[in-house]
């Protein structure tokens, strides 16, 4: 599949985004629970505002790929059948419960409304960062279920996609609460940054098990399949366009293998051992510069995993077109 | 229920690309166009298409064989570009089971693209949004043109009639027979997507002649009878 970078910057903006508020979320919750120290109201203001630039900027992205925008109010439509229009359902809605919830920070809503069990005070912050949790979920499953419900690529048709996508954009956007901890002084930066090189690591459990699945992939269409003729020495001669298609276009990645090959290697080094290193140097020296870069090299270095992730997709239709597979 | 479709014939498609024109020429001009091109008359040439021709060559030389295969939307029974599509620009005819396009509801996404097996979809770069073969369906239900000329644009100009349309549900219909007695597959049918235009495969046609079709072997004209006697018993004297 050809990858195109609107796409690219959607899924790895937002994924950045949704991970950067549950990691405000937790620590609400941890310092709840009295296990780290409270942050000021100011840290999730600011932490919401940045989670929510990221969406608005994937958002934003996702526009370059279609071909109307003016008419992407009818994605609505049908969500009962397309993960498509799901996910342009959830995504606005966890960008509200988002903005709602650093609203309520900002306002101070924080008087408990009830104590729950008679030791959790439950006030408005708590329960908007709830609901907006379960949107920030279900949009990471709706945008991986994009890619992992298309059953003609048996690259992207598996569970593996779904856990890839959360755990990949959990591991950036705790890796940017580790970096905007960092820079605003706030004593969460271990805390965040432990769980980052966890998710990282989880990643790289569930990454690997999908590279590891895509060299066993058997095409399940062939040539012969593909035009009903039952013969071993099949050459296409003609392709019926004088300088390409839409079909050479867009299903193909244009590359060589050796790039891919390239690539693979690259996203691997950056997304999971270098960040790694660097938000233990950063924890080591108690450098505030450290986390950014932790979180810069993986933002790279996932822009190349969503690359790779497209180019070793291979569609059905590529048997029409020898010439260019 | 109805189900039109196409029914082609690869064993005598000559690869003449005049269903590839006379479809752009039909569609780019009416309801269903523009099918923009870009640099038409340049070096590189793309464009927008319904149709397209391509050739396959099958076997090794000398045993090979050239194959035209004309390759356009089959309007499968249970498309796959359908349900995908976030909008509902993609659909399914209910009164005739044509898969078309509406236009005005289409986002330009390509998401539908990604779930056609066949690559029967194209976006096109000028309206900027997702296009397919209608089956000329203004054409097949214009009641203002005269029967015969209410078929697609590709099967008016086919030259050897290797375009067979007409409604694959109904066991009568000349496409249902063709499709019946002469073999008539599906394209990757592995997809189980069911598609509802279907290909006629090649066929060879080889003459084998018996020497017993040279020869009679019971042939009462004895001047057919080419054998050289030389006073032995015949078949003729111990019958009677």
């Amino acid at each position: 599949m050809h990858p195109a970078f609107s796409v690219l910057f959607l899924t790895t903006l937002i994924g950045a985004g949704q991970g950067l508020f549950l990691a405000l979320y937790t620590g609400q919750v941890y310092a709840l629970a009295q296990l780290l120290p409270a942050p000021g109201a100011d840290f999730y203001v600011g932490g919401s505002v940045l989670a929510l630039a990221l969406l608005v900027l994937g958002l934003v992205a996702s526009f370059f790929h279609l071909g109307r925008p003016e008419r992407a109010w009818r994605t609505a439509t049908k969500w009962r059948t397309s993960w498509l229009s799901r996910e342009v359902i959830v995504l606005p809605a966890a960008m509200a419960l988002v903005a709602l919830y650093g609203l309520a920070h900002a306002l101070g809503l924080t008087a408990p409304w009830f104590t729950l069990a008679g030791v959790l005070p439950v006030d408005a912050t708590l329960v908007l960062g709830l609901l907006a949790t379960l949107a920030v979920y279900a949009l990471y499953v709706c945008t991986a279920m994009i890619y992992a419900s298309v059953r003609f690529l048996p690259e992207w048709h598996s569970p593996l996609t779904v856990a890839n996508f959360i755990l990949l954009g959990m591991a950036s956007g705790f890796m940017l609460a580790a970096a905007y901890a960092a820079g605003r002084g706030a004593p969460l930066v271990s805390f965040y940054g432990l769980w980052a090189v966890i998710f990282t690591l989880l990643g790289l459990v569930t990454r690997g098990a999908s590279l590891w699945r895509l060299k066993r992939i058997t095409p399940k269409s062939s040539l012969r399949t593909a035009i009903g003729v039952r013969h071993q020495a099949l050459v296409q001669i003609a392709q019926g366009a004088t300088a390409g298609s839409f079909n050479t276009r867009e299903f193909f990645h244009g590359r060589s293998p050796k790039t891919l090959r390239r690539v693979r290697g690259l996203f691997l080094l950056l997304v999971f051992p270098l960040p790694v290193v660097l938000i233990a140097v950063g924890h080591g020296l108690e450098s505030p510069l450290a986390p950014w870069l932790a979180f810069g090299v993986q933002y790279l270095g996932l822009l190349a995993e969503r690359w790779a992730f497209f180019a070793e997709a291979r569609h059905p239709q590529n048997l029409y077109y020898q010439g260019v597979a | 229920m109805t189900q039109l479709a196409l029914v082609i014939d690869l064993n005598v498609c000559v690869g003449c690309h005049a269903c590839v024109t006379s479809c752009k020429q039909w569609n780019t001009s009416g309801w269903a166009g523009p099918l923009a091109d870009h640099n038409p008359y340049g070096a590189g040439p793309t464009g927008t298409f319904f149709n397209r021709v391509q050739t396959f060559e099958i076997g090794r030389f000398p045993d090979t064989e050239t194959l035209h295969f004309p390759k356009s939307c089959l309007h499968c029974e249970e498309p796959p570009c359908v349900p995908v599509c976030p909008t509902g620009a993609s659909y399914k005819r209910p009164d005739n089971g044509v898969v078309l396009v509406d236009y005005d509801k289409c986002i330009g996404c390509k998401y539908c693209s990604w779930s056609c097996p066949y690559g029967a979809r194209e976006y096109d770069e000028r309206q900027r949004v997702m296009k397919k073969c209608t089956l000329c369906l203004d054409r097949i239900l214009d009641q203002s043109l005269p029967e015969r000329e209410r078929q697609p644009a590709c099967v008016l100009a086919c030259p050897t009639s290797a375009r067979l349309f007409g409604d694959v549900h109904d066991p009568h219909s000349a496409v249902s027979i063709a499709i019946r007695e002469r073999g008539g597959y599906a394209l990757m049918p592995e997809w189980g997507t069911q598609p509802a235009n279907h290909y006629l495969p090649r066929r060879k046609t080889r003459l084998h002649i018996d020497p017993d079709q040279l020869q009679r072997v019971d042939n009462p004209l004895r001047r057919e009878d080419l054998t050289r006697y030389t006073g032995e018993e015949a078949v003729d004297d111990v019958a009677w």
